[in-house]
């Protein structure tokens, strides 16, 4: 396969993706394709298999079903040559807590044969801005910190596919911003990112998101497409309300998803009419009112949860 | 760049491994330690008696005396007269080779002698390198050989007991005359020491990355199941050349443990035997999923092959079916080595066969270990 036709073809592009333990399925037909340069969301409850899924991509388990390519590897059979062109972030940090920041470095540029390693090692340290920490053992790094050593090293080797899982829990918001610039910046050289998360705002910062459940992906596209496909209508109420007030709303017909932000009240629902009924007898009340509001993602996302957990039951 | 081997992926492993090791202050204090504790402990404390051990008769005359004497010995039950070798020389380099421990010798003018009440004699030579066996084992022998030749004398033993032309027996203590229980002993802790330490660190080799988390990385990184394997155990392989040179000093300073055989041939055959070793340690971190459970196979595997390698208990003492068994492990074997090198002088000729032996192990355990070995997390 040559490099012209590489570069039409995803990055990612796998189909039915299956993976058991034991009996229980973890990763259950899961369909993903990225495009080259595209920045990915991965988002899901904890236990939904993302983790497990990013594993399936880089070789790191092997598929029970499912077939696909990753940079026009073959998924089941290439994987020592897809590990070669893969950044992988695990989620827990998995350099060598016993070994110095540079050490780790050291050890991974060599491990990809890197020339000249010191000036990668260097060059790599001075990114992280670590170069004067550089013989503190990776250990005693704080929480954030080791995020970001983590990142860099598995940058280093300049992969092609970067496959992040959660790679900004408990990072502060600063770094955080930070990391995120430097992922578009990736992505803008033409690195392919799949990243996990938690984060809502993360997942509006992507190109696109997947969503997946019980190993099951129930929504992938744009976050506004992932929104609207979702069918959800919101209104905000505005007012102080009595709790037996919201009890009343959350019982009503029609109404999926009562959420109290501040003095507002975001009440979602899958049909607008009957939405709309619920919250008629409020609407007439002089101190409240009510009006349209933009559906948000958790709203999609807390949606998609109880809807998979009703199936699982 | 898919190669199975290459040198910068292998230098890199070894650097970190070598760096982990420095840096596990306990664990390098220990491999130091333990073998002087374990040498000074058993050095001094162990000692043995074994019965039943393989023995040789070579008969020179063919005389109703020395047929008396030869079936007497074989039914006696003491000993395993399984050989009759039909030359001196055969029997020497039987013993030479650790097939027999002992060789008796009837001379063949044995018949015409006790005939003329001549002091008729019989050779006996034992293999003393351990030395506890043979000095129990001759003093039954005499009272056997007696007994027997007496009775083919028509003679009662008590009427005959101190008179001028009995029979008497030439003890001959070969390799080791004084009888130094060291002498067998301390070759011997080299092995146990060696196994008990190279197996137990590198059984953990693949367990502490696993428990750390450290492997998943490892894994997504373009590191091949043969660097990994060679970079985990070379470093320990070097630990144990170590450990030979602080044994073997202590042998010889300490113990006066002879050095007859070739120092050559002795290092070499060490360096296989480490080399199985750590292979063998590996092997086991492949099939263990924590380092509790690394330590407990190491055990599992250490205390058979402690008392069937013949260290404890004589090997040629045991039942068969405790001998096939012995045979499995690589230290069995590197005793009969190392005890025929030190302490008989034994060269590449009379322990080759050991020696290749020893080495099957290597790409036994090294080959069981790749195929163990998981590249995935499944
Ligand atoms: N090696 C394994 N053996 C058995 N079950 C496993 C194994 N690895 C993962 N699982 C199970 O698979 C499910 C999915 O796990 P996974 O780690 O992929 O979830 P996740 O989406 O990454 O969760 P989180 O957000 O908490 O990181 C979990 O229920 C987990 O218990
Ligand atoms: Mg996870």
């Amino acid at each position: 396969m040559n490099t012209s036709e590489n570069a039409l073809v995803n990055a990612i592009d796998v189909r039915g993706l299956t993976k058991r333990f034991g009996t229980r399925t973890v990763v259950d037909n899961v369909d993903l394709s990225v495009a080259p340069g595209e920045i990915v969301g991965f988002l899901g409850p904890n236990g939904s298999g993302k983790t497990t899924t990013i594993r399936l991509i880089c070789g790191l388990l092997t598929p029970d079903a499912g077939e696909g390519t990753v940079l026009g590897l073959d998924v089941r059979t290439q994987s020592a040559a897809i590990k070669r062109q893969v950044g992988y972030m695990t989620q827990r940090f998995s350099f060598y807590e016993d070994l110095t920041i540079e050490e780790n470095l050291t050890f991974v540029a060599r491990l990809y044969g890197l020339k000249p390693r010191a000036a990668a090692v260097a060059r790599t340290l001075e990114g992280l801005g670590l170069s004067s920490r550089k013989d503190q053992l990776a250990g005693t790094l704080s929480g954030g910190w080791k995020q970001r050593l983590a990142l860099a090293a598995c940058i280093m080797h300049e992969p092609r596919l970067l496959l992040l899982d959660e790679p900004t829990a408990g990072v502060d918001p600063k770094a955080r911003r930070e990391f995120w610039d430097e992922i578009h910046r990736l992505a803008g050289d033409g690195l392919t990112v799949l990243v996990s998360t938690h984060y809502m705002d993360e997942a509006e910062r992507c190109h696109r998101i997947g969503y997946i459940a019980y190993g099951r992906m129930l929504a992938t596209g744009t976050v506004d497409e992932v929104v609207s496909g979702s069918g959800l209508v919101t209104f905000v109420v505005h007012g102080s309300l009595k709790p037996a007030q919201i009890r009343e709303i959350a019982a009503a017909d029609g109404v999926e998803q009562v959420a109290p932000f501040g003095t507002t009240l975001h009440v979602v629902g899958t049909d607008r009419e009957k939405l709309e009924a619920a919250l008629a007898p409020l609407a007439q009340q002089p101190d409240i009112k009510v009006e349209p509001g933009e559906t948000s993602l958790e709203d999609v996302f807390i949606k998609f949860m109880t809807g998979a957990q009703d199936r699982a039951a | 760049m898919n190669a199975a081997l290459s040198a910068g992926r292998l230098g890199a492993i070894l650097a970190k491994e070598f760096v982990q090791m420095r840096r596990d202050r306990i664990t390098f204090a220990m491999m130091l330690v333990v073998p002087i504790v374990q040498l000074l402990l058993f050095g001094f404390a162990i000692n043995n008696d074994p019965k039943g051990l393989p023995a040789a008769i070579l008969a020179l005359g063919q005389d109703r005396y020395t047929r008396a004497v030869v079936s007497a010995l074989e039914v006696s039950g003491y000993y395993r007269f399984e050989r009759r070798p039909e030359s001196a020389a055969e029997a020497e380099s039987l013993m030479a080779r650790g097939a027999i421990s002992f060789l008796v010798t009837i001379p063949s003018d044995f018949g015409t002698r006790v005939e003329r009440a001549d002091a008729p004699r019989i050779l006996v030579e034992a293999d003393a390198t351990d030395p506890a066996a043979s000095s129990g084992a001759v003093a039954s022998l005499q009272t056997v050989a007696n007994r027997a030749l007496l009775r083919a004398q028509g003679l009662q033993a008590a009427t005959k007991e101190q008179d001028e032309g009995s029979l008497s027996f030439v003890v001959h203590r070969r390799y080791n005359p004084e009888g130094i229980t060291q002498y067998n002993i301390v070759p011997g802790l080299l092995g146990v020491i060696l196994q008990m330490t190279m197996v137990m660190m590198t059984a953990m080799a693949l367990t502490r990355e696993i428990e750390r988390g450290t492997m998943e990385n490892l894994l997504a990184m373009p590191a091949t199941a043969s660097e990994i394997m060679l970079g985990k155990v070379l470093p320990y392989l070097a630990v144990g050349c170590v450990q030979v040179a602080v044994v073997l000093s202590a042998a010889k300073l300490l113990f006066g443990v002879p050095f007859l055989g070739g120092l050559a041939l002795l290092l070499g055959s060490v360096l296989i035997f480490v080399l199985a070793l750590v292979l063998l340690g590996y092997t086991i971190s492949t099939v263990a999923r924590t380092q509790l459970q690394a330590m407990q196979l190491t055990f599992f595997f250490f205390l058979p092959s402690l008392l069937l390698s013949g260290f404890m208990f004589p090997f040629a003492g045991m039942p068969g079916w405790a001998q096939s068994l012995g045979e499995l492990f690589p230290l069995t074997h590197f005793l009969r080595v190392i005890r025929a090198i030190m302490l008989k002088g034994a060269g590449l000729d009379d322990v080759g066969r050991e020696v290749f032996y020893l080495a099957v192990f290597v790409p036994a355990y090294a080959g069981l270990a790749l195929m163990r070995f998981r590249s995935t997390l499944d």
